[in-house]
């Protein structure tokens, strides 16, 4: 049974962006929260970069490649954005100036480890960019990914299996048929999509979990994939 | 004399960088990639470089160039992979063991780069705890928080890409140009930035973002 696509996980993902939040959104499907931010929300967006208040994606006509993001998308600047260098948007992020970094993710532990970066692709060169400095420094991390793999091999495990970026970071998982917690007691369950029983999801999830107090069904609007 | 330190060409930049030269390469995703520069630095010919790039392998740097002319001995990277499903030349050469790689947290590159050009021999910082890229460092807890021992980088040539420059090497960025290039200009001992224009009037002293006395020489290449 189809889960949630890439925009709805992301739509799912900023409904919890609070109104005067500095988030940095990693490559893929976290940037596309920044597309279905509830309406009210003053939120500035940080880049690696240095860009520091990115808007939406430039118009092709107006797209240039000295103003990009992270990801090197060409974008606009909302009002208010400043641009500083490397060293100062690093400082930004390990400083603990940005409230919420919301990044892709391979797999995620029970106690938060959190692994993102090396998927072990025989022989392509190691891309890590500032994925462990954001799980490090932002002060809160959410992941982004689907819940199982495409073998079906839950991503929600006791232990990573696949090389760590950061060590007990992980606050919040979005998948396409959950929300889930990571708690001083393991995974949290907020939300779970309305056609996935309890018992489906203990069969699709590598570890222990409990429902939270206030567990609720996941509802999100239609979205073009 | 009067300072000036604009130079004729990217090719008069090259001037003097040897054989085994450390070189910084500013630029990320698409802003501030000194291509005039490294398509001077691979006529120039130097060989057996250790490249400090953020990216080996970005499609808009021409870095690619001088790895691909095999004048490039090392990398020192957060990213080294190629777009494509098959291997680029830089992954090839990886593959068969004919370049050395050393992959760094992107943050722990800008601050290893500061480091280096600001008197810092090294310094402790959480990112990378626990990973395989804190393998074989010092680790140490520092009020109650695990850290990686990191040491500074320092080298021999800068290469950056900013917009204006006045005669005494005072330069101004152009939006997200500036990115790693003024820490790389602190860090190296010739820092070279190739600029869409020079001018003779002194840049504001308020609108200057990074110091000629960072800057050895600057070319004006256009836009």
């Amino acid at each position: 049974m189809p889960g949630l696509n890439r925009n709805q996980m992301a739509w799912r993902a900023a409904q919890d962006i609070a109104d005067g939040t500095v988030i940095n959104l990693g490559i893929g499907i976290p940037v596309l929260a920044s597309d279905h931010l509830p309406a009210g929300r003053d939120v500035f967006f940080q880049s690696e970069n240095g860009v520091i208040g990115v808007g939406p994606a430039a118009a092709p006509n107006e797209a240039d490649t000295d103003l990009v993001d992270a990801g090197s998308r060409t974008i606009t600047l909302r009002s208010g954005a400043t641009i500083i260098d490397s060293t100062a948007s690093f400082a930004m992020i390990r400083g603990g100036h940005i409230d919420v970094t919301i990044l892709g993710a391979f797999e995620v532990a029970a106690n938060g480890d959190f692994a993102n970066w090396d998927s072990r692709i025989p022989d392509k060169g190691p891309l890590v960019g500032g994925a462990m400095d954001l799980a490090v420094g932002a002060r809160e991390v959410w992941a982004i990914m689907e819940h199982n793999t495409r073998q079906g091999a839950p991503r929600l495990l006791e232990r990573c299996a696949l090389p760590l970026t950061a060590v007990r970071c992980v606050r919040r998982v979005f998948t396409d048929i959950a929300v889930i917690d990571v708690t001083d007691a393991g995974f949290v369950v907020r939300e779970l999509l309305p056609d996935v029983s309890v018992e489906r999801l203990h069969a699709r999830t590598g570890a222990p979990f409990t429902l939270a107090q206030d567990f609720k069904p996941l509802v999100v609007p239609p979205l073009p994939v | 004399m009067a300072i000036d330190k604009r130079v004729q060409s990217a090719a008069a930049a090259m001037e003097g960088v040897r054989d085994g030269a450390v070189v910084f390469i500013s630029g990320f995703g698409g802003a501030g990639f000194a291509n005039k520069l490294l398509v001077a630095l691979r006529d120039h010919g130097a060989k057996e470089l250790t490249l400090v790039v953020n990216s080996a392998t970005h499609r808009l740097s021409l870095t690619h160039e001088l790895i691909a002319a095999g004048q490039v001995r090392k990398v020192i990277a957060s990213a080294g992979r190629g777009r494509d499903a098959g291997l680029s030349v830089f992954e090839q050469l990886l593959k068969d063991g004919k370049m050395e790689f050393e992959c760094v947290p992107q943050g722990t590159f800008a601050e290893r780069i500061r480091a280096g050009g600001a008197g810092i021999p090294a310094f402790y910082t959480p990112v990378a705890y626990g990973t395989d890229l804190a393998r074989g460092k010092e680790v140490r807890t520092i009020n109650g928080r695990d850290c990686v021992l990191e040491t500074a980088i320092s080298g021999d040539l800068a290469l950056l890409r900013a917009d204006i420059a006045d005669r005494f090497g005072n330069l101004t960025f152009r939006h997200a140009q500036m990115n790693f290039g003024p820490a790389m200009a602190t860090a190296a001992k010739l820092a070279v930035a190739e600029v869409r224009a020079t001018q003779d009037e002194p840049i504001a002293p308020d609108r200057v973002q990074l110091s000629g006395v960072f800057i050895d020489r600057v070319v004006a290449v256009g836009a």
